[in-house]
């Protein structure tokens, strides 16, 4: 009987470590799958080339333009309003019922479906503010979702800045921006970056909010209120319509090497700040 | 130095405004889709919405039913699927392995949140949807397919939810439950189980608020017939594949049913979200 609770012990651990082991086999394969068969699709004139018969041939140089603009355009937006509130939250006032209110309308921004950004973005930008498909709807769409990433990111990198740092700079008779603008955000800066990468990865794969508000035109953007599709798009396109599995497979393949370097970019890069604060 | 002071001033109140441009976005995006969506449900009455069973937008038949259903049997099937192996990650992590180990594989699972949905349904149609056509019958394009996939994808936010509720406990209660005999499962199941228990319950309605709001990877392996699933190898159609199947072409009141249909996921998301906040809440108390 005393042995008993040890063998369960046994026994659970080893159920529990099987699961974890079934998580990331699943995971790891998830990628491996798509690499394999997508990887040798990928070539110098599969990432060059305008794609021949709606993606049955060719490349997916557009889809590539078409997705650096929508996330530059996001992010342009989203960064300063989220570094911004971050600021604020931190910097300017103390912990009440306006930062309460504050962080729950991030929070629920948060939580909310990427469908219903696209349908609002759609009604909104598309056909009220008539922008149509185009890639400043997209990006005003996009720039919405990801605000709330940056915003907390911002707000954990610049809490992480040691006081004595604010102390030490109002000592010397700085004042709060001055010392926000010469000694808190260049402090932060690493922080700040790895949720603007986090979000430049969101914006990537994102697809059921930008497919409504930037349409899915193959040809080369032209200016921010041309109608561009973007990889993810593409992918899902070629996927969901049969047009081509080998093109599918792969425009999946340059989209996860994307995400997963700018994930492995992002991850590194917290990981260096978080060891040089504490 | 009154300059100085004068343009702080300015500074700080125009921070204020900036601080409040998620509340504001939230409030918009609120106002519009209530605005769109509400007023076909008073029209029709709300009960024609919320418990129709035919959807027949050219015969002005807008039935929800089928979808609320849909929406919620993929999501019990992705928590069944997703919660009990999150829940064995976390504790394999915080718990059984070395902090080596886990500073492998944790870093492995956040990466892979980062997969886009379209991969996962892409997977979906080519591994998991034949898969299930060839084994257990019917289409293949299921709730069963989608409950998996799903419950694959939900995996990385309740993992690190839960790992985050586990490491959040003082040491000293694990501490005192080794010392005082118990093994590391019993003091798990005794002692930190129940002590992380709002954590993990906000990472459970968080991994729920986000299998109710997949929508590209639910269009491509559920099959989509908008008819109340009889079993779970029978095709689904889910709120939000409902709006993204339909947005591209529809016009006049069908574009206003779909509104509706986001009323209608707003207001489960945001019951989710609060019930989230209100768990983690007491956490901090």
């Amino acid at each position: 009987m005393a042995g008993s609770p040890r063998r369960t012990q046994t026994i659970v651990k080893s159920a529990l470590w099987t699961l974890t082991g079934a998580t990331i086999l699943v995971l790891v394969f998830i990628v491996v799958f798509i690499l394999r068969r997508g990887l040798p699709e990928v070539s110098w004139g599969f990432l060059t080339r305008h794609p021949e018969a709606m993606g049955v041939a060719g490349g997916i140089f557009p889809t590539i333009v078409g997705t650096l603009a929508l996330t530059l355009m996001a992010i342009l937006i989203a960064t300063p309003l989220g570094v911004g509130t971050a600021i604020y939250l931190t910097e300017y006032t103390w912990e009440g019922r306006l930062t309460r209110v504050i962080r729950f309308g991030a929070e629920c921004l948060a939580g909310i479906p990427s469908i219903l950004f696209g349908l609002f973005g759609f009604i909104l930008f598309v056909t009220k503010l008539k922008l149509g498909w185009s890639i400043l709807s997209g990006g005003l769409t996009l720039s919405f979702m990801i605000l709330p990433t940056i915003i907390r990111t911002s707000e954990e990198a610049i809490r992480s800045v040691p006081a004595a740092y604010r102390e030490v700079s109002a000592s010397l008779g700085c004042t709060k921006w001055q010392a926000v603008t010469r000694v808190v955000l260049p402090s932060a800066l690493p922080g700040i970056t790895t949720g603007v990468i986090l979000s430049v990865g969101r914006s990537i794969g994102e697809t059921a909010a930008v497919i409504f508000t930037a349409g899915s035109a193959l040809h080369l953007p032209t200016s921010v209120f041309s109608s561009s599709r973007t990889m993810a798009v593409h992918f899902y396109i070629l996927a969901r319509e049969g047009i081509s599995m080998r093109m599918a497979y792969g425009t999946a393949a340059v989209l996860v090497v994307t995400i997963l370097f700018i994930n492995i970019v992002s991850y590194y890069l917290m990981h260096r700040f978080i060891r040089k604060y504490s | 130095m009154t300059r100085l002071e004068r343009n702080d001033r300015i500074i700080r109140l125009a921070l204020l405004l900036v601080a409040f441009s998620a509340v504001s976005i939230l409030i918009v995006i609120t106002a519009f889709i209530f605005s769109e969506g509400t007023p076909i449900m008073f029209r029709h009455g709300p009960g024609r919405f919320l418990l129709g069973l035919d959807w027949y937008p050219s015969e002005k038949l807008f039935g929800l039913l089928p979808m609320i259903v849909g929406s919620f049997s993929v999501t019990a099937g992705a928590l069944l699927v997703g919660v009990p192996t999150s829940l064995a990650c976390a504790v394999v992590l915080t718990q059984f392995a070395s902090k080596r180990t886990a500073r492998v594989l944790k870093p492995v699972i956040e990466l892979l949140a980062g997969i886009p949905s379209v991969v996962y349904g892409f997977i979906g149609i080519v591994v998991i949807v034949p898969f299930i056509r060839d084994n257990l019958g019917g289409p293949g394009l299921s709730v069963l397919a989608a409950a998996i996939v799903l419950g694959i994808m939900i995996l990385p936010t309740v993992i690190s939810i839960s790992v985050d509720a586990f490491q959040a406990l003082p040491p000293s209660y694990r501490e005192g439950s080794i010392a005082l005999g118990a093994t590391v499962w019993q003091t798990v199941r005794m002692v930190l189980l129940p002590a992380a228990r709002s954590g993990i319950v906000a990472a459970v309605i968080l991994g729920m608020g986000r299998a109710i709001g997949e929508t590209m990877a639910v269009i491509m392996i559920a099959g989509n017939a908008a008819a109340v699933p009889t079993s779970p190898l029978a095709p689904v159609r889910t709120l939000t594949s409902n709006i993204a199947l339909e947005m591209g072409y529809a016009s006049g009141e069908h574009r206003e049913a779909l509104f509706a249909t986001g009323v209608i996921l707003f207001v489960i998301i945001m019951i989710l979200n609060t019930l989230a906040n209100r768990a983690s809440a007491r956490r901090k108390v």
